[in-house]
């Protein structure tokens, strides 16, 4: 039986770990490598590598991370952050990464999607939506929840399933950094609309709640960063509750 | 010498780090005098059937490939070109196997990706992996079961998870990307 997945996520600035308790406390916690490798051994089914440096400088230490990363994990990994051309995907790919995630790019340039995934298969193509309900609307957001736009998530997605999109993940801004839980009646809409897997982020603080978003939410996979980077939920620990609980899981 | 077939294929570059991982450096190549040398052969592929053989038959690999006498490990769409037709655009593919390529019923959410297993396992290929082992699969095509099938994994429909007649072996799934299970899987194709 095809299993949920539990993905961790890394923040990275200048080739280390970070995790954002909110956009400018950053407290660093190491190696990704390691961690990585740590997290990949305790059951993490694939994991995201999330650059937020971003600057046109930093670009090429992150290349030599993921082909770091690549040389030493045998899951796979996804890494997402500034990315914005076909050129930017072809080095992180060639560097050794198995999935690229694009956010803002997409939505300003929607025919990159369609162009990645052409070239480099829909597999690889993750597009990473945040979103927050206003007054009943879930709205799409830009630049990590700064800017919102016009266009409605259950429109985007949908559009984004036509362009190629080879995975959603979804973060809630409502959820993000609540530990209340994941947007379990939106990600089940979503995931209903399309055919392609939705990955559940924002919310995450229970066991409980992993729980919910594979079976309310009908998420395929689940991602979280601080619960697994602090410690307070063991991967392990997760997985085996999510067996418990009769949720379909790699142990 | 190993040799990873180089078509443009998508990202080979995993493929070549899971076996540095095993302390080998394999030479990417699509030279034909340098594949009919190798020892072993793996042949990757990501992306779509119709292209995948356009680029084969540029490169004059359609012919060469059934051909090779080492043993040789098609991963993914190496597996589906293998086959004798893919309903993925309508292409026919390399024949090595008797099999036909077909597309997911979307009756469940299509391409199938993530973590699934493997059973009737009935190959050295599977040395040291256990019935119901995890692999990491990710496709919307599907070969069918038939003499040649050596395990099958099941999502929609039961589906050839690896073939393997004379010395051409394939697996749909990723080993390179499947952890310790898939490492088995590298390692024991090497031992061959």
């Amino acid at each position: 039986m095809l299993t949920k997945r539990i993905i961790p996520c890394l923040d990275i600035k200048d080739g280390r770990t970070v995790k954002g308790v909110n956009f400018l406390d950053l407290r660093d916690a190491g190696d990704p490598v390691e961690l990585g490798k740590r997290y990949a051994d305790e059951g993490a089914d694939e994991l995201v590598f999330l650059d937020i440096t971003a600057t046109h400088e930093k670009r090429k230490t992150l290349i030599e991370l993921v082909n770091r990363i690549a040389l030493n994990l045998n899951i796979p990994f996804t890494v997402g952050g500034g990315i914005s051309s076909v050129e930017d995907v072809s080095a992180l790919l060639n560097a050794g990464a198995d999935k690229i995630s694009i956010n803002s790019a997409a939505v300003k340039h929607p025919e990159l999607v369609s162009e990645i995934a052409s070239r480099f298969g829909s597999q690889c193509v993750v597009v990473a939506v945040d979103a927050k309900n206003i007054n009943g609307a879930w709205k799409v957001f830009l630049n990590g929840g700064r800017i919102e736009t016009e266009l409605l998530l259950e429109d985007w997605v949908k559009q984004l399933e036509k362009l190629g999109a080879g995975e959603i993940l979804f973060t809630s801004m409502n959820h993000d950094g609540t530990k209340n839980g994941f947007a379990c009646e939106e990600l089940a809409r979503i995931s209903d609309m399309i055919s392609i897997p939705v990955i559940a982020s924002g919310g995450a603080g229970k066991p409980e709640h992993f729980v919910e978003a594979f079976t309310k939410g009908k998420a395929d996979a689940a991602l979280a960063a601080s619960v697994f980077h602090f410690k307070e939920i063991e991967i392990k620990d997760l997985k085996n509750y999510l067996a418990q609980q009769q949720i379909p899981v790699r142990l | 010498m190993i040799a990873i077939i180089d078509y443009n294929a998508g990202n080979i570059q995993s493929v070549r780090f899971a076996l540095n991982r095993l302390g080998i450096e394999p030479v990417l190549t699509n030279d034909i005098e340098q594949l009919q040398k190798a020892e072993k052969i793996i042949f990757p592929g990501v992306g779509e059937a119709g292209t995948a053989m356009k680029s084969l038959k540029e490169k004059n690999l359609d012919k060469l490939i059934p051909q090779l006498s080492k043993p040789l490990l098609g991963i993914c769409l190496g597996l589906q070109l293998m086959c004798q037709h893919s309903e993925e655009s309508n292409t026919d593919c390399l024949g090595v196997f008797p099999v036909k390529v077909k597309k997911f019923n979307p009756v469940l959410k299509v391409p199938h990706m993530g973590w699934n297993t493997i059973f009737n396992l009935k190959s050295p290929l599977f040395e040291g992996c256990s019935e119901d082992s995890y692999e990491y699969y990710v496709h919307s095509y599907f070969a069918e079961i038939g003499e040649n099938t050596i395990a099958e994994t099941d999502y929609i429909n039961p589906f050839s998870a690896a073939l393997k007649k004379n010395n051409f072996y394939a697996v749909q799934f990723h080993p390179e990307k499947s952890s310790s299970v898939g490492e088995q899987i590298l390692k024991n194709f090497l031992a061959l």
